[in-house]
């Protein structure tokens, strides 16, 4: 009577006590002063907080293909640490790929992006990667992740030219995905969509106008962003194929001299 | 408590007294009616004769539109206007507060009130109440020393600028400002910059909407207030019409009754004494 049930699951001795055959946690060790949120068994990280991140990253599309920015800043939450960090990555002659949010998540993605394009190559059938399908392919990646509560924690921009006409489109951490004339994120989605969309419901834009709007964008977002900086990459894809160029903002504090608080 | 022969004199200060009684009907289903807020775009800009005040005119009940046209431009002074976001009521009173104050200081005085006199009353009343009168200001104006702009948050600090917004849309007016704004833009430039940044506010912030309004306000003579300066939301014009034609329903009978009109009487009222204000164009 004092041994129940089978073998396989044997009843406890008494409340909160050991089951035989069973190991036992004795009260007072460390495992049960603090247990730990994930037990021995789970060893995965969650990412709870991004740690090194980036900011905007802005995209228009012109007439014949589409622009997209963003500056080379990797804050350390408050503190502007790294001022090198490339975010506008050229994907292959097709795609252009810019991200915003936690770099470690986006060096973690390059990584496998780059492997896929050099798999592709090595099938050697002449077919390219486009970017509609990269498109789909970062949303269900994203959404995957966030979905076992361990998210990626970026907002991807999609530039490209996809069967002879200009692509673009945006995937965040939750994996909402769409495609827009104008797409930007963080601080650029209140500050810099107004400023191009205005410019795209004008009509049709060249090239040297898209490149303007965008310039005169990073500009306005380094006056109000607290995590901007005044260097940054400017990609450029059309039907010819990608040109990413490091741009340094000119910025104008003349006014500072009409500012008299009394 | 009180009577009419000793009525009690108010606490001075906000009165949480029903404070406990809110928060037990909340907690049986019956939660406080929510302020209306203006969820705004309000913008001023100095230019090279004085300063141009904008607004757009939409005020919101959390996700409703409760006005579709209201004037967020409020008068203080015949030389300055203000400009309110945040809670509607709130905006409304403490301007009406301050513009009184305002006129009973020009009356003793003699002379035109300087802006800064506004701001500091404005900013003194609004740190008083620590936050809770939520009412953000861009108050505009010119006097003796030129024109000015200052922008007023609800916990009492003042920002002395060239160009402001606040509200909802700010971000996205402000960055119409950064690209655009320079330094002694003629009239047309200056109206156009304010109606581009209010029109930014309208199209990319979902708090604001409908109409912009406009305020000018000259160094050399008296503001112009132009309410509806632009109708950037035309309601669409309806594609049909559900008027039944005549003849529609067929007439069977018909009997006339006239009235017959007796006598007529036309009297004037007495004539009113009007009250010694100043003159103002734009009411």
């Amino acid at each position: 009577m004092a041994f129940m049930g089978d073998t396989m699951n044997p009843t406890p001795l008494w409340q909160n006590g050991p089951s035989p055959g069973a190991f036992y946690n004795f009260p007072g060790n460390a495992s049960t002063i603090a247990p730990s949120r994930h037990g021995v068994q789970d060893f995965t990280a969650h990412s709870a907080s991004p740690i090194t991140t980036t900011t905007t990253v802005i995209g228009v599309k012109f007439d014949k293909g589409c622009v997209i920015a963003g500056d080379t800043l990797g804050s350390y939450g408050s503190l502007a640490r790294f001022r090198d960090c490339p975010r506008v990555m050229k994907v292959n002659d097709l795609i252009l790929l810019g991200c915003g949010g936690d770099y470690a998540d986006f060096q973690y993605l390059k990584d496998i992006i780059q492997q896929k394009i050099i798999d592709e190559r090595c099938v050697g059938d002449g077919l390219q990667l486009k970017p509609r399908s990269l498109h789909c392919w970062l949303t269900r990646v994203l959404y995957n992740k966030r979905s076992k509560m361990d998210p990626l924690w970026n907002s991807y921009v999609v530039a490209g030219i996809q069967d002879g006409e200009p692509f673009l489109g945006a995937v965040d951490k939750l994996g909402t995905a769409y495609e827009d004339a104008v797409i930007s994120n963080g601080l650029g989605a209140y500050m810099a969509t107004p400023l191009l969309r205005d410019a795209v419901d004008k009509g049709p834009l060249d090239q040297e106008t898209a490149i303007a709007v965008v310039r005169k964008s990073m500009e306005v977002l380094f006056y109000r962003d607290a995590r901007a900086f005044q260097r940054y990459q400017l990609g450029v894809v059309t039907a010819e194929g990608i040109k990413i160029t490091d741009e340094e903002l000119k910025h104008d504090w003349s006014l500072a001299h009409m500012i008299q608080m009394k | 408590m009180a009577s009419a022969l000793v009525p009690e004199i108010p606490v001075p200060g906000f009165s949480f007294e029903n404070f406990q009684r809110n928060a037990f009907l909340a907690q049986k289903g019956f939660p406080a009616p929510k302020a209306t807020k203006t969820g705004t775009t309000i913008v001023g800009i100095i230019y090279a004769d004085g300063v141009i005040l904008g607004a757009d005119t939409r005020a919101t009940e959390n996700t409703v539109v409760s006005d579709k046209n209201c004037q967020k431009i409020h008068y203080l002074a015949s030389n300055m206007y203000c400009c309110g976001a945040g809670t509607a009521a709130d905006t409304e009173m403490t301007t009406q507060s301050v513009a009184s104050q305002l006129e009973l200081q020009r009356l003793h005085t003699g002379r035109t009130v300087p802006v800064e006199t506004a701001a500091t009353l404005l900013k003194r009343m609004l740190f008083r109440y620590q936050g809770h009168i939520g009412a953000a200001l861009v108050l505009g104006g010119v006097d003796r020393t030129g024109p000015h702009i200052y922008c007023i948050y609800p916990h009492g600090s003042v920002d002395k600028l060239p160009y402001a917004t606040m509200g909802s849309g700010s971000l996205a007016a402000m960055a119409v400002f950064e690209a655009g704004w320079k330094r002694d833009m003629n009239e047309e430039e200056g109206k156009k910059l304010v109606r581009d940044a209010i029109a930014a506010g309208i199209f990319n912030d979902l708090g604001s909407g409908s109409n912009v309004d406009l305020c000018v306000i000259r160094n050399t003579g008296p503001a112009q207030y132009l309410r509806t300066y632009e109708e950037a939301n035309v309601k669409g014009k309806k594609q049909g019409s559900y008027r039944y034609a005549l003849g529609t329903t067929a007439v069977l009978k018909q009997r006339v009754i006239p009235l017959e009109v007796e006598s007529i009487l036309v009297r004037p009222t007495e004539a009113f004494q009007p009250m010694d204000v100043e003159p103002q164009t734009s009411r």
